[in-house]
Order: structure tokens, then C-alpha cells, then sequence
């Protein structure tokens, strides 16, 4: 038995995860929806802990690379038919990482308050040049007709249009999103970073050139951010300047710290904590963003891990529990 | 003996202040050269500028004869020149192994390595152990760098900068804030080292330098007042008057 609750926060982890898996099967059609959008807003809450939690750069501009690569994807759909998905991830990815790349470029140089808002005034930028753009819908966006196409020749793998398919889709994109950024942090340029979180100029006089980590980090992160966007883009079939406004940087980055700096898997419950109480504080009141506000807060100063910590606190509880009552049952 | 480092007419102003003002000297490879002189005499600024961590107001310094005055601290580093500080500067939520162990994955060519996990790699592993063995932290492996004591700490900032291999060792004052036995094992670690390093060694332990030092500079307000051997700057009539005082009376024998 106390194999199994070895460690309870891998048991929650499957839970929750096998609950995800589960869910198509009874979820009404509405919350499946739901769950969608919640999983492709943990993936990219995700991309920005990386950033916020791992590298120790707090970017106020992460959507940017969220809209972009949403944009891109309207651009390369044609009204006619739909895009190879073979044509259209590499556009987003690419597009998005190139963004991040010249972002980056200017911006980790800077740190604290100036990293926060060279990060904010770009994003900025691309909210304002596709809310002026005409040509793309201007501020009240523009129309993807068709989801891109998962096919080989004419052999279609997958029907993105399908609500169970894209589900598991993004299911499957949550896991392996988490997967890879593990195996980064874990790898020698994962421990460049943390390095680099904690005490930047010692690791710079250990011989790293700080400033290409972060760099890599910021591309990474924006790569993943873009297909996050990508995600959306496709389930939503419209993408307007809101996507990639200070507002949606702001809510990912609240996102985050309700989940857990530093956790990864804090933000995707982050993700789902803010839906919820979003949907439960607009129906208590009109000035339900009042009440989320004060429950930033809470987190900040009483649960400065997030929930993730609250899991973790919970998890060495019963660690110790278990382990105290099977001294007792030892002869 | 060749020179490794030289530093010509080398100046570093604050403001108004010249924390180091005009500095020309040699640093021969293999010897142990030691700094000294009062607080605020400028030697910590000087080991700034020769770690990159500060550029220079004027003057140039040259590695191996090459000009590395503009060079960032990390291409310092790399060049083999590692540096301790005197204010401590390491990972404190990280345990010893982890924070030798970064400072020995320095030494791979890159670390833009995504995959495979970095305790696979057994060289860099293998080189921030000995490091701790070096350091005498060994026994301290898993301790968290924060929960240890300031001598400790002092002990693990000089582990870091062995785990990077470096040729030329910038100590500054390595003794400060130990006890009587962790400073015994540090100079007898610091005479290991002179056999096979070039150390620049700033330190107010005068026991500690003159157990050590082959060669003595005395710096005060910025700049070099003498250098030479230990016997010459014992000997010397400007340095009695402008520093070493009543230390001094006591050295000599
Ligand atoms: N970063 C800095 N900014 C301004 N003044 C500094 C700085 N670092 C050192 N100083 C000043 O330069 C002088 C030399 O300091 P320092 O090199 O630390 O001396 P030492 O190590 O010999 O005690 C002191 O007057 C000190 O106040
Ligand atoms: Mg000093």
C-alpha cells in the first residue's frame, strides 16, 4: 500500500489525467468544448512557466506568440478548402518562433521591470497591427473556414473537425508538451537555466553565455505558445486582435501563479482553476473581475506555491501519515 | 618564468573614485602571487577586471600574451581563468553536488543539449565530485548550499570554481569568515593547487600569505605601492610606513 501513495502527487496527476482521458465519454458536448479550450490554455500557460518559473524571466507579452501563430493560420486557410496540416504547423511554428527569436533578441538582454515591458510593448505592437489591418478582419477578426487537414495523399489520418478526434488531439499535445519540456529541464541546458534563475552573473562566471540561454528559453517558450495558438485558432475557427492583447498576456500569466510557479503541471490546473472560477464569479456578480482579482491575491501572499504547492503540502501530509501508521502495524 | 597575465597602466573609476588607478603588473605562470594592502585599497576591483565581471576604464590586460581587456566573464572563464569572490556567489537553494555540478557541466564544449538527462553525463559528474572532494564539502554532497555555514559556504565557492578546471585561480580572500581547522585545510589545498597553477591570491591572514606567496604586492588607495618577493616586502621601508605597521613586527623574525 504505501508503494502506491509513495508519492500522491503522481497519483493525483494520473487521476486528473486519466479523468481527462475519460471524459468524452459522459461530458454534454458543451464541456467537452470547455475542456478543450482549458487544455490548450494549459498548454500555453505552460510554455510561459518555462519562461516565468524556469528561467526567471517574467514576459507581460506571451500571447503575442499565442495570436501570431493563430493569425498565420487564417492567413494560409483558404476560403475554398482546407490547409495541409503539413503546410500550415511549420507557418505557425515558424512564424512564431522567428517572432520570438527577434523579440527575444532585444529583450533578454534586460531584466526586472525593463524585460516586462520591452516584452509588453511588442506584444502591443502585434495587437495593434492586426487591429488596424483590414485586410485581416481589423478588430473584429477574421474567419478560418476550414480546420487543417491530417492527411497523406488522399488518406485522411485524422478529422480535426471531429469533437472527439480534436479532443484527444489536444489531449495528446497537453502530455507530450509536458513531456518535452521535462525532458529539456532535466537535460545540462535545463540546469543552465535554473542556474541562470537563481544567480544569472554566476552562472555567467562559471563560462555560460547567459544570454543564449535565455534566448533558446524564449524561443522554446514562444514556439510552444504559437502552437498553442495554433490549437485555438483551429477550434475556434476565428481569430480576432483580442488573442493577442495585453489582457490575454496578463490572464496566462495569472494563470501561472494560481497554478504554481515553477510546477509545469500547476499551470494546466491553473488553467482549469481559472475557467471555473472565472464561470463562478460571473455568476455571482457583474464585477466578478473584482473577485478574481482579490483571489489572486490570496494566492499570492498565503499560497506563494499555488495550487501545485497546496497538492505537493497535501501529498507530504499523507507521506508521513502513511508511513507513521505502518510503523505502528510493524511488529 | 613567462608572464600568463599581464595588466599594463590598467585604471577603474567609480564616479570620481579611482578604485584602481594606473596598475601595471606581472603574474608569472606557476607562482602564487598574493595581494595585499588595507580595505577599500582596490584589490577586489582589480580581480573584477581580470574576470570580466568589470571593464576597465583605461589600460589593457593580456592573457598568454593575447588582449582579452574587452572579453565578457564567460569567455573569461572559458579561457581558464576562474575566479572565487569574497562576498559569497552560489546557488543557495541548490545542494553542494548541484552546484559544483553546474559549474563542472561548464566545461562541456556546449550545453545546448536538449535531451538526453544531464546526470548521464558521467565526465561532468565525475569533475564536480572531485571538486567536492577537493574542496572538503564530500560530506556535504546533498546538503542544501543555504542550510551550511559561512565557512562551508566559503569552502563551496572555491569547490565551484575548481569544478570549471580553471589554470589561473582569482582568490579573493578564500579564508575570510572560516574557523581555525576549515582555513588550515583550505591553505593546505591552496599549496596542492600552486603546484600546478598560477594563483593570484588576495588575503588579509598574513600567515595565510606568507605561508603561500611567492611573490607580494601591496596595493593601497588604488594603487601598487611595492611588489617582490615575501623578504623584499618585509624588508621594505614603504611598506612599513604605509601599511603593514605593527602585522609586520610580528612577521618578521
Ligand atoms: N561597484 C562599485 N561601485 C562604486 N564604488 C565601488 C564599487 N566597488 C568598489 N568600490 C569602491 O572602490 C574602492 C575599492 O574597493 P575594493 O576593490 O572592494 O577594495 P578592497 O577589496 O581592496 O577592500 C572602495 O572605495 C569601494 O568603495
Ligand atoms: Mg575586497
Amino acid at each position: 500500500m504505501s508503494r502506491v501513495f509513495a508519492n500522491p502527487t503522481n497519483l493525483f496527476l494520473l487521476t486528473a489525467l486519466a479523468m481527462l482521458a475519460a471524459f468524452p465519454w459522459f461530458g454534454e458536448s458543451f464541456y467537452v468544448g470547455l475542456v478543450v479550450r482549458i487544455m490548450i490554455l494549459g498548454i500555453l500557460a505552460m510554455s510561459l512557466d518555462l519562461l516565468i518559473g524556469y528561467t526567471g524571466l517574467v514576459s507581460f507579452g506571451h500571447a503575442a506568440f499565442f495570436g501570431l501563430a493563430g493569425y498565420l493560420l487564417a492567413i494560409v486557410t483558404p476560403e475554398t478548402g482546407p490547409v495541409s496540416i503539413w503546410y500550415a504547423l511549420p507557418v505557425c511554428l515558424g512564424g512564431a518562433a522567428l517572432a520570438a527569436l527577434v523579440i527575444g533578441w532585444f529583450s533578454v538582454r534586460t531584466s526586472g521591470i525593463y524585460f516586462i515591458m520591452i516584452t509588453l510593448a511588442f506584444a502591443q505592437m502585434l495587437y495593434y497591427f492586426f487591429n488596424e489591418n483590414m485586410e485581416l478582419g481589423g478588430s473584429d477578426g477574421i474567419f478560418i473556414f476550414y480546420k487543417p487537414s491530417v492527411a497523406i495523399g488522399d488518406f485522411q489520418i485524422l478529422d480535426l473537425g471531429d469533437h472527439t478526434t480534436f479532443y484527444y488531439f489536444v489531449l495528446v499535445s497537453l502530455i507530450l508538451v509536458y513531456a518535452l519540456l521535462r525532458v529539456i529541464l532535466n537535460a545540462p541546458f535545463g540546469q543552465v537555466l535554473r542556474g541562470i534563475k537563481i544567480n544569472e552573473a554566476r552562472t555567467q562566471a562559471l563560462g555560460f553565455s547567459t544570454f543564449r540561454y535565455k534566448l533558446a528559453s524564449f524561443v522554446i517558450a514562444g514556439t510552444i505558445g504559437g502552437y498553442a495558438g495554433f490549437l485555438e485558432a483551429t477550434h475556434n475557427g476565428i481569430m480576432s486582435p483580442d488573442f493577442l492583447g495585453w489582457h490575454k498576456s496578463g490572464s496566462i500569466m495569472m494563470i501561472v501563479i494560481l497554478g504554481g510557479i515553477g510546477t509545469l503541471w500547476g499551470a494546466v490546473v491553473g488553467a482549469f482553476a481559472m475557467v471555473f472560477l472565472q464561470d463562478w464569479f460571473q455568476e455571482l456578480t457583474t464585477h466578478w473581475l473584482l473577485l478574481m482579482g482579490g483571489f489572486v491575491i490570496f494566492v499570492v501572499l498565503f499560497l506563494p506555491r499555488g495550487i501545485a504547492g497546496l497538492v505537493e503540502s497535501f501529498s507530504a501530509f499523507l507521506t508521513r501519515a502513511v508511513s507513521r501508521a505502518s510503523d505502528k502495524d510493524a511488529p | 618564468m613567462t608572464s600568463i597575465l599581464q595588466i599594463k597602466d590598467l585604471s577603474k573609476n567609480f564616479g570620481g573614485l579611482a578604485a584602481v588607478d594606473a596598475v601595471t603588473l606581472n603574474f608569472e605562470e606557476g607562482r602564487v602571487h598574493a595581494i595585499i594592502g588595507p580595505n577599500g585599497a582596490g584589490k577586489t576591483t582589480l580581480i573584477n577586471l581580470l574576470s570580466g565581471d568589470h571593464k576597465p576604464s583605461a589600460g589593457r590586460i593580456l592573457f598568454k600574451g593575447k588582449d582579452i581587456t574587452t572579453k565578457p566573464p564567460e569567455a573569461i572563464s572559458q579561457l581558464g581563468i576562474g575566479r572565487s569572490y569574497q562576498k559569497t556567489n552560489i546557488f543557495p537553494s541548490l545542494s553542494c553536488l548541484q552546484n559544483c555540478w553546474l559549474a563542472a557541466q561548464s566545461r562541456l564544449r556546449s550545453s545546448m543539449r536538449f535531451f538526453r538527462p544531464a546526470e548521464a553525463y558521467d565526465d561532468v559528474r565525475s569533475r564536480a565530485e572531485l571538486a567536492l572532494e577537493m574542496c572538503g564539502l564530500t560530506g556535504r554532497r546533498d546538503t542544501i548550499a543555504s542550510e551550511m555555514s559561512y565557512g562551508e559556504q566559503r569552502q563551496l565557492e572555491i569547490g565551484m570554481m575548481l569544478a570549471t578546471e580553471p589554470e589561473v585561480l582569482l582568490l579573493d580572500e578564500p579564508l575570510a569568515g572560516m574557523g581555525t581547522e576549515e582555513a588550515t585545510q583550505v591553505i593546505s589545498l591552496l599549496r596542492t593547487l600552486a603546484q600546478s597553477h598560477t594563483l593570484i591570491l588576495i588575503e588579509h591572514d598574513m600567515d595565510a600569505v606568507f605561508a603561500v606567496a611567492e611573490m607580494l604586492t601591496v596595493m593601497v588607495n588604488g594603487q601598487v605601492l611595492e611588489t617582490g618577493t615575501p623578504d623584499q616586502i618585509r624588508a621594505s621601508k614603504a611598506v612599513r610606513e604605509a601599511y603593514l605597521g605593527e602585522d609586520m613586527e610580528e612577521m618578521t623574525p
